[in-house]
């Protein structure tokens, strides 16, 4: 489609990841997730059927791919919130299959959802502080006696309102999240995600349903976390936001990996231009070509 | 003529009465399972069943003293938590629900049957295990009060007893909910996904939350049967439902929602009850015969609660800025 969207703000990119030839399942010089043999059917179909990936550390990974090619399957299950039919992977070294989403996460292997999960009821606030990892006030017996608590909770709030104000979201702290907009659920979602500390932060769909305005903040967030040395790992579907910020990227179609590389190269690969072809000539059918043209467009100006 | 001042001081009576208190306990343990953590526990009778036959069985049957009884009781209940907890609070709300209204049936059937007669005196249920409770009064005999609210010093304990444990359970449910445990267990109502990618076993919370819930509604089962005698029939679904009438009319996330909740509860009840019988007495609804009447006001609480919920549905003390958000 377009070969001049190189914005001048260009992120610093991460190169030399791979060892060897960038191929589907190539080893990686550090990987932080290493994953064999992963499959997961639903039914008689096969939603994720990868023999080997393995995530760098340290940079930023996409994975990217059609409607239905079980990235957000994947996602699930390396997360704990699915269980799969075959296969194990590890995470810094440690095996993680078959463990719970709650332990995944304490591991510092964070992840946020492709629908928002902001928690409506609760305040901007609360929503952060729900975010720190150990606290002891989380335990019953000692949440009934403040002076176990109320040191470590002072401390949170600090680093909370620290994050916030990055996120420009400081001035709503004590607003039920369910006051925000779309992009704003999505910012308090990473932001939530940072008050853990973790190491690999997954985003799913980070930029679904977020005007351009927003768009720009949220992959400059992303970009920072890199700068933090956090390893990030998202599925998007808006090829330019992966051109922009990747520095790796992993094909999926049809549950399998088919392509890995750098974002120039690989969207050159044969495999990645069937696989988006193959979905293009499904979805432009009931589209509207010229709406379509005009929000590249309006994207292309935002990453200038 | 209508005697409205009899009709009055029968409807302050129930103002403090120690049934009052055990709805307001029961409402406030369902305050945590269902407004605070999202649970839909329609089995508050079953725990409120096991706490009354719990203390008053091992009362009976087994000599127990009073701190010993209410330690089966509650046991029973954390037990009956756990059977129903473990196989359902991984799936969805609505699981729970069906569950816990089976098994507070089943508790009261097991209760009602013939088989077990002489632990449980079957239907005719059971009397005679207050002693214990009275024995510990230190109020001397006699009466006390003024108005309406003249007792004998049983009842008077009874009230100091019942209304210090909902004032207490108040408390600490207050001191719990702000605190980092609280903001999980809102977290898990809001979306428990969401909790659980954030490093929290939200199983073990929700399990907690039954367990506690549950040992309220125990507790109030036993303050229930204090002025009364232990009768099965008591522990239908309608008292679970009752106590969520209490509970919407209150305010499903808040402390002070349940006891005051309760209170109105119980001065409407015995109010319209009064009014009703003494119209009907005095022929001012012609078409309505006095056994009819007894039914009517459970009808008005019908009436009033649906109300409620339409023209207030965040019940008395909840906030109005979370309803603004309701989908």
């Amino acid at each position: 489609m377009s070969n001049n969207t190189v914005p001048s703000n260009k992120p610093v990119k991460s190169t030399d990841l791979h060892i060897g030839e960038a191929a589907p399942g190539c080893k990686k010089r550090d990987p932080i997730l290493v994953a064999d043999g992963v499959s997961r059917t639903f039914g008689g179909l096969k939603a994720v059927d990868v023999d080997h990936v393995e995530i760098p550390r340290g940079a930023i990974t996409a994975l990217i791919g059609p409607n239905g090619a079980g990235k957000t399957t994947l996602f699930n299950l390396l997360t704990g919130f699915d269980k799969p039919d075959t296969g194990s992977w590890t995470f810094e070294g440690r095996p993680l299959s078959g463990m719970p989403a709650f332990k995944v996460a304490r591991m510092g292997q964070v992840r946020t959802f492709q629908l928002t999960k902001a928690l409506g009821l609760l305040t901007v606030m609360d929503n952060m502080l729900l975010g720190a990892k150990g606290q002891a006030g989380e335990n019953l017996f000692r949440a009934v006696f403040p002076f176990f608590w109320s040191k470590q909770e002072e401390a949170n709030r600090v680093r909370a309102l620290d994050i916030l104000e990055r996120f420009k979201l400081d001035s709503k702290k004590d607003d039920y999240a369910a006051s925000l907009s779309g992009g704003q659920r999505k910012l308090l979602e990473m932001a939530r995600a940072l008050m853990s500390e973790p190491s690999l932060v997954m985003l799913d769909e980070p930029m679904a349903g977020v005007n351009p305005a927003l768009t720009q903040s949220l992959l400059d967030h992303i970009l920072n976390l890199k700068a933090e040395g956090m390893t990030v790992l998202f599925v998007e579907h808006d090829m330019h936001m992966v051109r922009h910020i990747a520095d790796w990227v992993i094909v999926m179609a049809e549950g399998r990996v088919v392509a890995e590389g750098d974002p120039h190269e690989v969207m050159r690969n044969p495999a990645v231009i069937d696989a988006y072809l193959g979905q293009h000539h499904d979805e432009d059918l009931g589209e509207d070509p010229a709406a379509e043209e005009e929000r590249v467009e309006a994207i292309k100006e935002l990453l200038d | 003529m209508i005697d409205w001042g009899a009709i009055f001081s029968n409807a302050a009576v129930e103002l403090i009465s120690p049934t009052t208190a055990a709805y307001a306990l029961a409402a406030l343990g369902l305050a945590i399972h269902f407004g605070y953590t999202g649970l839909l526990n329609f089995g508050q009778a079953g725990f409120m069943a096991l706490g009354a036959y719990g203390f008053a069985i091992s009362t009976l049957s087994f000599g127990f003293p009073v701190w010993g009884a209410v330690l089966v009781g509650i046991g029973a209940s954390v037990i009956f938590a756990l059977i129903l907890g473990i196989p359902t609070l991984r799936l969805r709300a609505d699981y729970l629900a069906i569950v816990t209204i089976a098994a507070a049936e089943i508790v009261r059937l097991l209760f009602t049957t013939n088989t077990f007669q002489s632990f449980t005196g079957s239907a005719n249920g059971l009397s005679g295990y207050k002693g214990g409770f009275a024995g510990l009064n230190p109020i001397p005999e006699g009466r006390y009060g003024f108005g309406p609210f003249e007792y004998n010093e049983y009842d008077w304990w009874l009230r100091i007893v019942a209304w210090s444990i909902v004032a207490l359970a108040c408390l600490f449910t207050w001191q719990i909910m702000r605190s980092p445990w609280g903001r999980v267990i809102k977290g898990i109502r809001e979306d428990e996904d969401a909790v659980r990618a954030l490093g929290k076993n939200v199983y073990s919370y929700k399990m907690q939350s039954l367990i506690l819930g549950g040992a309220f509604g125990t507790i109030a089962g036993m303050i229930f049967v204090l002025p009364r005698a232990v009768v099965p029939s008591n522990y239908q679904t309608s008292l679970t439902f009752f106590i969520y009438a209490i509970l919407l009319l209150g305010g499903a996330s808040t402390i002070l929602g349940p006891v005051i909740g309760s209170m109105v509860f119980w001065v409407l009840l015995s109010f319209f009850s009064g009014f009703i019988a003494r119209a009907v007495e005095a022929g001012w609804i012609p078409f309505i015969t006095s056994i009819q009447a007894g039914q009517l006001r459970f009808i008005l609480v019908g009436v009033a609660i649906m109300l409620i919920v339409i023209f207030r549905p965040q019940g008395i003390f909840g906030n109005k800025k979370e309803l603004a958000f309701v989908k």
